[in-house]
């Protein structure tokens, strides 16, 4: 019996490694080694024309703390995930509410607002770059009030993060969907029956019930907005006034490692933001203590 | 009374919200058609083309060779869901039904790629790349998604949901771990297998950074970066623009009418990383 048992365990290694293996060769060299050569790269100064590495110990981590672009850079990024992560919540949790009911056409709405989602972002930001342009563009037809909507240094990251608020909605509201499926029918009738209205349900069923779901949609969202880069590069042009109010720590990462040819210090900016969204989630997980509800 | 007039509010606001959802998509086809003087017309506002005309198309698909683009990326999305749906199903299997040394370990590496900025592997695999010399190829733009973490935690998680009978029902029959893996338990997880494929195909399609990188010649890039590039080019021609950035959306849009609950389904389990 015993004997079998060992055979048996043999066998189950020997499989369980051979059914991995692509996977961890794969992991291995395409994400845990570069993962430690960016770190090792950050201690380094990529020489004149991209030649040798030079090695400067914490040179580049104090430069960074130093330089004011970076500080900038965060700061963009940060304002971008502000904006765009509460509001395309709010939003989405109020749509899903509504077509958590007997709506007609609710597949159809469904439909609509998650379209974005399969559109490639280089293609939304070139829609949305149209539609700001401040001499053609529709909204400065249509608004009362003319703008430059993406050139003026003051407003140009919040109307990125609008077009980041649109994209990202309908994958959202069907996170919130599926959530408010769990909640049971009941918890709204009884409330009905004690006379809470539709607003009152909302916050004190809908809400607590629904924020372990809600939770999960806010850190992966703040861990994407971070990461923002698409949408900023294809609106905003090397030559835009509002670059430098607009740049995330991505576009600057990119713009370091495969524009100015400095990968050390690119791999330097790419490890901070690894540090700031490690802070930024592990906030999250302390904070959840206050307001999720697991049941 | 009350519950009519709330239920109208929603609506109107729904409606609104999907109005504000399909401007953009409008506007992007109705410029597509377009003159350049039509489009830059401000007194009256044009908002209709004079005559629908399809040389805005004409003049992309030749000037930017949307045919070649048009395999690049579909090549590149057979490879990539090849790859991932392979490889994820088989460590998937592995990681939720077999006991081996390691495992533990191994599953933790699954986990920390998971939980890292993909921009954090992007120098050091560009360096693999170039000096494999694939940079401009296919297998360049493939190469990060020969193996996918978020896969194998996903196809992990579907194996785990499958009752443990099954598998004692198909040793007792005599069949073995691999075949119990292939006509036993693998069938099972074919929504999941779709949805990982479908998250794949989107991602891939949509991907801007690692094209541009590693493919910066425009034939050989994928449709998303060959946009970046075209924009770069032809900085005001908004109807030129327009009917390229249609062109390469158009096919998305049309599968997932076609598919939309595998494609809703298949996105929404990606949990946050698209």
């Amino acid at each position: 019996m015993n004997k079998k048992t060992t055979a048996r365990e043999k066998n189950e290694f020997l499989w369980g490694w051979i059914f991995i293996l692509p996977t961890m060769i794969g992991l291995v060299v395409l994400n845990i080694y570069p993962m430690l050569q960016t770190i090792y790269q950050s201690f380094f100064k990529t020489g004149d024309f991209g030649k040798g590495n030079i090695f400067v110990g914490l040179a580049n981590y104090r430069k960074v703390f130093g330089d004011a672009e970076v500080w900038q850079s965060l700061w963009n990024t940060i304002k971008y995930a502000i904006v765009e992560v509460p509001l395309s919540v709010a939003i989405a949790l109020i749509l899903a509410v509504f077509l958590n009911q007997k709506i007609k056409g609710r597949s159809a709405f469904r439909t609509i607002f998650f379209l974005p989602m399969v559109v490639a972002p280089a293609a939304v930001a070139m829609v949305w770059k149209w539609l700001y342009n401040s001499q053609f563009g529709l909204l400065n037809h249509v608004l009362p009030m003319k703008r430059n909507w993406v050139s003026d240094p003051k407003i140009a990251i919040y109307s990125i993060a609008v077009i980041g608020i649109w994209s990202v909605i309908g994958y959202n509201m069907v996170l919130f969907l599926a959530g408010l499926q769990e909640v049971p029918r009941d918890y709204y009738e009884a409330a009905a029956i004690d006379g809470a209205g539709g607003v009152t349900q909302f916050f004190h069923i809908t809400i607590p019930l629904i924020s372990p779901t809600m939770f999960f949609v806010v850190v992966t969202r703040v861990i994407a907005a971070m990461q923002v880069f698409d949408l900023i590069f294809m609106v905003i042009d090397a030559n835009n006034p509002a670059l430098k109010k607009t740049q995330s720590l991505v576009y600057l990462f990119y713009d370091y490692s495969f524009n100015q040819g400095n990968k050390g210090y690119g791999a330097t900016v790419v490890v901070v933001l690894l540090v700031v969204i490690a802070l930024l989630t592990v906030l999250q997980m302390i904070g959840q203590k206050k307001w999720v509800h697991y049941s | 009374m009350h519950k009519k007039s709330s239920m109208i509010l929603i609506y109107v606001l729904l409606i609104l919200v999907s109005a504000t959802m399909l401007v953009p998509f409008a506007w992007m086809v109705l410029t597509a058609f377009k003159t350049v003087s039509e489009s830059t017309q401000v007194d009256p506002f044009v908002i209709f083309p004079g005559k629908w005309r399809l040389d805005n198309f004409e003049t992309v698909i030749e000037a930017m060779n949307f045919v070649r683009l048009y395999i690049n990326t579909i090549l590149l999305i057979a490879l990539r869901v090849f790859c991932a749906v392979l490889t994820a199903t088989l460590s998937g299997y592995a990681f939720a039904r077999l006991q081996f040394k390691g495992k533990n370990l191994m599953f933790s590496l699954v986990l920390l790629q998971m939980m890292i900025p993909g921009q954090i592997f992007i120098i050091p695999q560009y360096v693999m790349v170039s000096k494999l010399h694939w940079t401009n190829s296919i297998w360049g733009l493939l190469f990060p998604g020969l193996v996918t973490a978020f896969g194998t935690f996903l196809l992990r998680q579907a194996f785990m949901g499958l009752p443990r009978d099954l598998e004692e029902a198909a040793r007792l029959d005599g069949c073995n771990i691999p075949q119990t893996f292939l006509f036993v338990m693998s069938p099972l997880t074919k929504s999941s297998m779709v949805a990982l494929g479908i998250f794949t195909a989107v991602f891939a399609y949509k991907e801007l950074m690692w094209p541009m990188i590693v493919c910066p010649d425009s034939k050989q890039t994928t449709l998303a970066s060959a946009l970046a590039k075209m924009q770069g080019q032809y900085a005001s021609n908004y109807p030129e623009l327009m009917a390229a950035a249609l062109i390469a959306c158009i096919p998305m849009i049309v599968l997932y009418l076609l598919f939309q609950k595998q494609f809703i389904e298949g996105i929404a389990t990606s949990g946050g990383k698209l």
